[in-house]
Formats: C-alpha cells, structure tokens, sequence
C-alpha cells in the first residue's frame, strides 16, 4: 500500500509539473492538457487528505467540465501554436506577478506554525463527507459563498459583454 | 513486425487499465468504510471477476448488436463462425489484431495512441464502484460486493465518465483531419450539454434515498434503501429515470445522439483515421461504458441487486450472492437489450436538435424533477 507521503510527494510532483508545463508550451491544447494533469494532481492531494468529495468534485467540475469547455473553445477557433517573441513586456509583467503570488502565500506559513501543522494529513478536516461541507457552507462560510458566486457572475456578465456582437446603430 | 507492434500497443494498455482499478481502488480506500480494509488478495479477487464479467459481457453484446440489429431489419446477420455465428467476435477481434496500424502524417503520437487508452481504461474504470450484491457473509468475514467500497462512489462515476470525453476528443484533434476534429469538437460540446441534465438527475435519487442525510454516495446505500423500502427508484422519480436514461445515451455516444460519429456526413468521426487495435480500444471503450452506464442506472434506479420476491433471509452465503449476483446481471442484460434496441429504432438527432433538447428540455425538466424529489423527501411519501 502507498504510504501517505509517498502518495503526497507523487500528486504534488504531478501537480506542480503539470502547472509548469501550461505557462511554458506553446501549443495551447498541449497546454491546456498539461492543465488537467495538474488539476488530476490536486484532486489526488485531496484524496492522501482524506477529502473524497472535494477530490471528485475537482475531477468532475475543474477537468472533466471546466477544461473540456476550454478545449472545445481551443479547437473551435483553431489556435495556432503561439511566437515567442513580442510578448516580453507580458512576459516580465506575468513572472512579477507569480512572484509576488508565491510570497503571498508562503508568507502567513513562514509566519504561523499553525497553518503549517494543519497542513499535514493529521490535522486534516475529520469528516469532510457531503453533510458536514454542505453544513459549513450554508451557516459559518454563507456570506463568503455568496460573494464568490457574486463574483463569478460579474464576471460572466462582463464575458457576455465583451463578446456580444455590437448592435447595428452603435458604434464599437 | 506490425503485429508484434500492435500487441505491444495494445497489452500494456489492457494491463494499464486491469492496473488503474485496483489502484483507484486502493486510492480510494483512503476513505475506509467503517470495518477494517479489505487485505489485497482479495480486492484482487474481486478486480478480476468485475473486470472478466465486463470483458466478456462486451464481445457478446457486440455480437447481439449485429444480431439484433439483423432480426429488427429482417436479415440474418453474421452466423457462419461457429454457431450461430457465436465466434464472430473473437473472428473479430483477430482481424483487429492483424490489421495494418496506420499512422497520419503529422500526428503528435504520445496523444495519438494515448487517446484510445483514455476512452477504454475510464469506461473500464467506472465498474470498480459498481456493487454487483450485496455484502457476502463467510467464514467470519462480510465481503461488501464491490470492489472500491468509497464513500464518493457516484461521484466517481461522474468524475470517471467526464475524463472519457477526453479520449474522443483528443482522438478526434490528433488525428489531424478535419472529419475527426469535427466528431471530436461535437462530442465535447455534447458531453458539457448532457452532464449538467446527468448530474441533476443523479442528485434527485440522492435526495430521495437520504443520502444526503448519511454524507454517502455509495450506490450500495441507494440500493440498500431500495431493497428495505421494496419500492424502486423508477417509481418514486419516474421523470428522473428518463432523464437520467437519455443522458446516459448521450455520454455514451449511442443513437440518437450518435453525432460524434455520423457516418453519412463524417465518414467515421473521430475515430475515421484510426485502425487495427486502436480503433480496437475506442470500440471497447463504446461497449465498456455502455456496460457500465446499465449498471449504474440499475443501482440507481431498478433496485440493483434486489429482487421482490428473494429477501434477505433468502440471500445468505454463497448461493445468496450467487443469486443476487444473477439478479444484477438479469437486469443488466435486459437494459443492455433496450440499448441495442433504441440504437436501431430512433434516427439520429440533428445537431441543433440536440442542444435544443439538452438545454431548452432537460435541464429545466431534471430541475423540475429535482423539486419532486425534494417535496418527496420532505413529505415522507413511498
């Protein structure tokens, strides 16, 4: 049977392989696929911590639903593989960004010993079954919930508006 | 040399997804059921005789296609290897073996080959949270009759049958022809169509069976409520039952909604530029998925395993699983029969017909049926 840490170090690996290999591949569906492996990486680490339902709902709702869409759209426009060059301003502006990400996040956990400890299997949520998510969901972390579902309907709305066809007595 | 190329194609591929269940299996028993974890030896046992059911129940159902499609259009069908034509798929399957793999130009191969694979091995995967009968007990031990006894076992059937549609779409992009890529595009906006209307309908039962109550998604449970209550799930949700079935058609690809694959306009659709054993295992995939969507409908909604006239006294020890087991197959078979027969009575769907009928009718209606079950469970009816 595969020890916990092994299984840890292995999704992690996969994980994090796959979410280099998006930034760097040029061609978009490749990378689009190296997106999946790093999701099926992540729903892997849920499941060494003991979370079942939030590892299936990673597959079904980040791969299975969310990236087929993103490769349906990929094909359907027919994107070729992308130049390298002429995108150094984005270029610099994205690594200032990842990297200000990753200080982001590593700072509370240098910081608190406590968010380190919880991050082993030990400590991990004991009962992460349907009934217990759906009761932290609706009582303790409701406002949350509705504001991240405020946020992602603005953004569909803005998606819709930036790629209605224009009327035909309105300008672009 | 070719052949030799193929088999080696092909046999880690057989032996990858043999290997990807008792994996997932292990994996998945990281949510333990509430008695101690069931030793190796015999998950192995049980990986086996799922995986042997599955890869015999699909040559016979591919020669009960052709025959039953024979005898609806008043033909006779293949009937000259063996009896009654009964040796046609191994026929078949040595053809396969033997055939010329060809290989497009300018195909990127890893996903080329790695296609195929992806389809066979979810199909072939989905069976693993399938419980076949209900718990065994002997010689001190109760064996639950599944092979991956998880808490999230619905869910890895959803989860198992959106990853599928990878294997027809990058099937249909790598082979680098503009017939594939169409099958291959259709197929994924069919998938995102039809799993929303899946998953809703799913959820219903759930609510109905007080799933939600236990935090399980065992389909055992769903059929264990069944065989307590002695009502099947087809009653109480009717509406959910149809929906669940012609959406379990569209994930599997099968006619009416065949569009991945239409021959008349797409000569093969995505599988047009695949051949020999490749082509082999896009063909498993079709009746593995098609084996294990029965399943899965069976649990859910026509009791699994239960039968109203063997009750649990009945069912004890070996002859007890033994019918339990025939049961499930029965009603396996007989769902199985009403694929085949669908595939050669209905016509196939035009495209915008299609999304109509995905998003204008069955989402509001699995919503609706949703209510039903809700107000069901709520009011304490059946």
């Amino acid at each position: 049977m595969l020890s916990e840490r092994t299984a840890f170090l292995v999704f992690s690996a996969i994980a994090l392989i796959g979410a280099a290999n998006v930034v760097t591949r040029k061609n978009p569906v490749h990378a689009a696929l190296w997106l999946v492996g790093s999701f099926l990486g992540v729903a892997g680490l849920f499941l060494t911590l003991g979370a079942g339902l939030l590892g299936a709902i990673q597959v079904m709702v980040y791969a299975g639903a969310i990236m087929v869409l993103f490769l349906f759209v990929i094909l359907l426009l027919n994107l070729d593989v992308t130049e390298g060059d002429g995108l150094s301003f984005a270029r610099g502006a994205s690594f200032l960004a990842a990297i200000a990400t990753l200080a982001l996040v590593a700072l509370p956990f240098a910081q608190s010993r406590e968010l380190r400890a919880a991050a082993t299997p030990d400590h991990a949520a004991p009962d992460a079954s349907a009934g217990n998510v759906a009761d932290l969901l609706f009582t303790r972390y409701a406002l949350p919930f509705e504001v991240v579902s405020l946020l992602l309907l603005i953004a569909m709305v803005g998606a819709i508006h930036l790629a209605r066809r224009p009327r035909r007595d309105e300008s672009v | 040399m070719t052949m030799l190329a193929t088999l080696l194609t092909a046999t880690p591929l057989v032996a990858t997804s043999l290997a990807a269940t008792p994996l997932g299996g292990a994996l998945l028993a990281a949510t333990p059921p509430s008695d101690a974890t069931a030793p190796l030896w015999l998950t192995l046992i049980k990986v086996f005789t799922v995986f042997g059911i599955t890869m015999t129940l699909v040559p016979m159902l591919v020669l009960a296609e052709r025959r039953v499609s024979a005898w609806m259009q008043y033909r006779v069908g293949p009937n000259r290897v063996g009896p009654g034509g009964s040796l046609q798929p191994l026929a078949d399957l040595v053809k396969m073996l033997f055939k010329e793999e060809l290989r497009p130009d300018g195909v990127p191969p890893f996903i080329f080959t790695a296609a195929p694979a992806i389809a066979a091995i979810c199909a072939l995967s989905m069976m693993a949270v399938v419980p076949f009968g209900g718990t065994l007990e002997v010689g001190g031990r109760s064996i639950p009759m599944v092979v991956a006894d998880t808490d999230i076992g619905v869910l890895v059937v959803l989860a198992l049958s959106s990853i599928g549609v990878y294997g027809i779409t990058l099937g249909g992009w790598a082979s680098n022809s503009k017939y594939s890529l169409l099958g291959g595009l259709r197929s994924s906006a069919q998938m995102i169509s039809y799993e929303l209307s899946l998953g809703i309908s799913l959820l219903g039962v759930l609510v109905v069976s007080g799933n939600f109550e236990s935090g399980s998604f065992r389909l055992s449970d769903v059929i264990e409520y069944q065989a307590t209550t002695g009502i099947w799930n087809a009653l109480r949700l009717p509406l959910g039952f149809v929906l669940f079935t012609i959406a379990a058609f569209a994930e599997t690809n099968r006619l009416p909604f065949d569009l991945p694959e239409a021959e008349p306009e797409l000569v093969g659709g995505y599988h047009t530029e695949y051949s020999s054993m490749r082509f082999g295992l896009f063909f498993l995939g079709e009746y593995a998925a098609m084996v294990a969507g029965s399943s899965v409908i069976v649990c859910l909604f026509l009791g699994g395993w239960h039968c109203p006239w063997l009750t649990t006294e009945v069912t004890v020890g070996w002859t007890g699983a033994l019918l339990q087991m025939s049961v499930f197959l029965a009603k396996v078979l007989a769902f199985l029969f009403f694929f085949i027969h669908v595939r050669w009575t209905l016509p196939r769907l035009r495209y915008d017909q299609l999304m109509t009928l995905g998003w204008k009718w069955m989402l509001p209606l699995s919503l609706l049926n949703l209510l039903w079950a809700g107000a069901h469970a709520a009011l304490g009816w059946f």
